[in-house]
């Protein structure tokens, strides 16, 4: 039944990145030099990993390359490795959390153009996969034709739907949906919202006010997730920030991780704000939606494993 | 933002206080800020480099002259060039001869191609021009239907029929010419970079419409990637311009300078909010600003320069270090501060200036009254200020509408202020060139 999900060391790593690269060149170098350093930076840089992390990692790498008396430039991608995926909280919880009784309302925020409605179909197709009953809630009532973008996955996708009209208010979809979802028996609500810039202080209230909706059916609530396109530079932390003051975010969706973008940033957002990436966008099918892996993402940040590739 | 950076210029300000040249120590502790400063904003790793090293090359020896600080010499420095680098016509597309010209639009996935697509085509009507948007994006569910809506909203007629995007483009043109709309723009699906089916689209669509202008859409929060994009497009498209979008967010948007460094392209216009009239030619000075994540000391600086006589404060800087500053200097300089605006807005943008006075409510009525004290006394008594006896005291304090015991306080807080500048100026053979800033009675 269930569809293969691609891995997401096979995705990051085509077409070859920065770290590919630096592999390669690493290997052709051998001893370790600050040139050895300063390209390693730059890899991370490249990477959106942006400054300040950039300078964690090389610390500890520099502190564990000391401490292991290490010589060889090919060792450091291993150290690296294992930097990231310390950052990354290789431990925490990355599962969607679901309600013991009722359904679970899973909200989906972030700024506009991150993949939010694409997003919502990916996961109902998932959750409709493993046998759930799924309903959307169309409360992006602000763009242009949001809701006909969703009815048009709900119909392909066979799930429920719940929407109103342009500019209505999106409160008023989200205590629709979930009245519906609680008198139809439904598993899982999955709210989409406006895209709304962080800095908008009234479009944050007017989020605020739909989460306190859903909060209205008790223990609806389950996940806050902040969708994050991987192109996204160093103002994707400034997002998390903000979005978790005003929504208490619960997880992050990086999406579009299908091109040459890393999504560095969330190295700096699990390290800063503790919330943990739990799934990944890779491509454009329904299944190319998979959970997001710490050891996987570092490594297909580093490349480590990679065979003799040449210089991306 | 531009409180923390300018905490951390205030630290490298303070050791390059009182130096007429910028050495090679002053340059490079400046240039690792102005480094950090571009990283943060996603300008690319490639860019930063080669620009933090022309930079260092330009600014070494430069002669400190009208700035306030050698530090902020070298920001300006920086911003000059970024501006240069930024800037060329904009607001203008390249147009054609031919009936209808054609605008394509193509970008990543969600940079905002269809809202732009209908921003650009109610700016171009309220030009006198006759749009038709073509809706050829037919990979996203209901992007045709987005663009109709918003067609309606803008007044525009939108084209587009359900056969395939290169086909619909061509019909789109071909029903311009039959509706005597004189500019097609053509919005496109968005597509990655890497994807070598769609691109190739790209370039079947740009055969058979051949567009007088191809602007690539960017989101302003787009990091180090800007560049593969650019460069994958600029391959597939003639691109002949960039439109920025979401400059309301507050990303610093250093993506645009990975862009025309790259590319060369010029950036046309920029997004600036939800609403459709929300969007203007783009302005290099602004982005400069905002790049470096200090607008406001560029500001400060620009106002200085305009407003700040350097004969008149080299004249205050002598005046001091021989102890000879008396309440006409203080006058004269009162009058330079009032130049540059609201005296909070000024310490707002002054590094360095603790936050308590920062944010301390500062009563601009308060500094009023002294100027009115110091102006009621002859000027004789501004040059020497112990000639002011109990009469001469209760004159000013008449003159002035104050009562003596204020006078009493301004003359007793110029003499500390005075005391204080002997001081500081001892020791240094030169003090620091540029504005001085005793401290003002009066601020509380």
């Amino acid at each position: 039944m269930k569809r293969e999900r691609p891995r997401l060391r096979d995705r990051m790593s085509k077409p070859r990145g920065g770290f590919a690269g630096f592999r390669s060149r690493l290997r052709s170098r051998g001893k370790l030099d600050d040139e050895t350093w300063d390209e390693l930076e730059e890899t991370l840089l490249l990477a959106d990993v942006g400054a300040p992390m950039t300078a964690m990692l090389l610390e500890q790498v520099k502190a564990r390359a000391a401490a292991e008396k290490v010589r060889d430039a090919d060792a450091l991608p291993a150290l690296l490795e294992e930097a990231i995926a310390e950052a990354l909280h290789a431990g925490a919880d990355r599962s969607l959390r679901r309600a013991a009784s009722g359904p679970s309302a899973w909200v989906l925020v972030g700024v506009n153009g991150v993949g939010k409605t694409t997003t919502i179909a990916k996961l109902a197709a998932r959750e409709v996969d493993d046998g759930r009953r799924v309903l959307l809630a169309a409360a992006d009532t602000f763009r242009a034709a949001a809701a006909d973008q969703l009815v048009h996955w709900a119909e392909r996708l066979g799930v429920e739907i719940v929407r109103a009209q342009e500019g209505a208010d999106p409160g008023s979809v989200a205590f629709d949906a979930l009245e519906a979802s609680v008198s139809r028996g439904v598993d899982v609500v999955l709210v989409d919202t406006a895209g709304r810039l962080h800095t908008k202080t009234n479009l944050m209230e007017e989020l605020k006010k739909v989460l306190r909706i859903v909060e209205r059916t008790p223990g609806a609530l389950q996940e806050v997730l902040l969708v994050l396109d991987a192109t996204t530079g160093q103002n994707g932390l400034t997002q998390a920030r903000q979005f978790t003051e005003a929504a208490g975010v619960t997880g992050v969706v990086l999406t579009k991780l299908d091109g040459t973008a890393k999504g560095g940033i969330v190295l700096a957002i699990e390290a800063e704000l503790g919330v943990p990436v739990k799934l990944v966008g890779l491509g454009e099918a329904a299944e190319d939606l998979v959970d997001f892996d710490p050891a996987e993402f570092a490594a297909a940040l580093v490349g480590a494993d990679e065979a003799n590739e040449e210089t991306g | 933002m531009f409180d923390a950076l300018s905490d951390r210029f205030d630290g490298i300000f303070k050791k390059l206080r009182g130096k007429g040249k910028l050495s090679d120590a002053d340059v490079d502790a400046v240039a690792r800020e102005i480094r950090l400063a571009l990283l943060e904003a996603d300008v690319h790793v490639a860019v930063v480099k080669r620009f933090v090293s022309e930079i260092k090359e330009r600014a070494v020896g430069e002669e400190v002259t009208k700035s306030l600080t050698p530090g902020q010499q070298v920001i300006k420095i920086v911003h000059d060039e970024l501006v240069a680098v930024l800037g060329g016509a904009t607001g203008k597309l390249k147009g054609g001869s031919a009936t209808p010209t054609v605008v394509m639009l193509a970008g990543l996935q969600g940079s905002g191609k269809t809202t732009v697509a209908a921003k650009l085509a109610r700016h171009l009507e309220k030009e006198g021009k006759r749009v038709l948007l073509v809706a050829a994006d037919l990979q996203r569910p209901a992007a045709v239907e987005q663009l109709r809506v918003l067609g309606e909203r803008a007044g525009v007629p939108v084209f587009s029929e359900a056969t395939d995007p290169v086909a619909v483009a061509r019909a789109g043109v071909e029903e311009a010419r039959r509706l005597g709309r004189n500019v097609v723009v053509l919005d496109t699906a968005g597509r990655i970079q890497i994807d070598a089916d769609l691109m190739d689209e790209l370039a079947r669509m740009r055969d058979a419409v051949k567009p007088d202008d191809a602007l690539l859409v960017l989101d302003a929060m787009t990091g180090q990637e800007a560049v593969n994009v650019a460069q994958t497009f600029a391959a597939t498209l003639p691109l002949t311009g960039v439109v920025l979008t979401k400059l309301d967010g507050d990303a610093r948007g250093g993506a645009a300078l990975s862009l025309k460094e790259v590319t060369g392209l010029p950036i046309v216009f920029a997004g600036t909010g939800e609403k459709l009239d929300a969007f203007e030619a783009f302005h290099p000075d602004r982005m400069a600003s905002r790049i470096l994540g200090m607008g406001d000391v560029l500001t400060l600086i620009e106002k200085a320069e305009e407003t700040f006589d350097v004969e008149q404060a080299a004249r205050t800087e002598e005046k001091m270090r021989k102890g000879e500053f008396t309440l006409e200097d203080f006058l004269e300089q009162m009058q330079q501060m009032k130049k540059m605006g609201p005296i909070q807005n000024i310490i707002g943008m002054l590094p360095g200036m603790p936050k308590e006075l920062r944010d301390a409510e500062i009563d601009e009525g308060e500094l009023g009254r002294v100027e009115a004290i110091i102006r009621s006394m002859t000027p004789a008594e501004r040059r020497d200020t112990h000639l002011i006896n109990g009469s001469r005291r209760a004159r000013i304090a008449a003159g002035s509408g104050r009562t003596t015991a204020q006078v009493n306080a301004v003359l007793k807080q110029f003499a500390g202020v005075q005391k204080m500048m002997k001081q500081l100026t001892k020791g240094g053979k030169k003090g620091r060139r540029g504005m001085q800033m005793p401290g003002m009675p009066g601020l509380s």
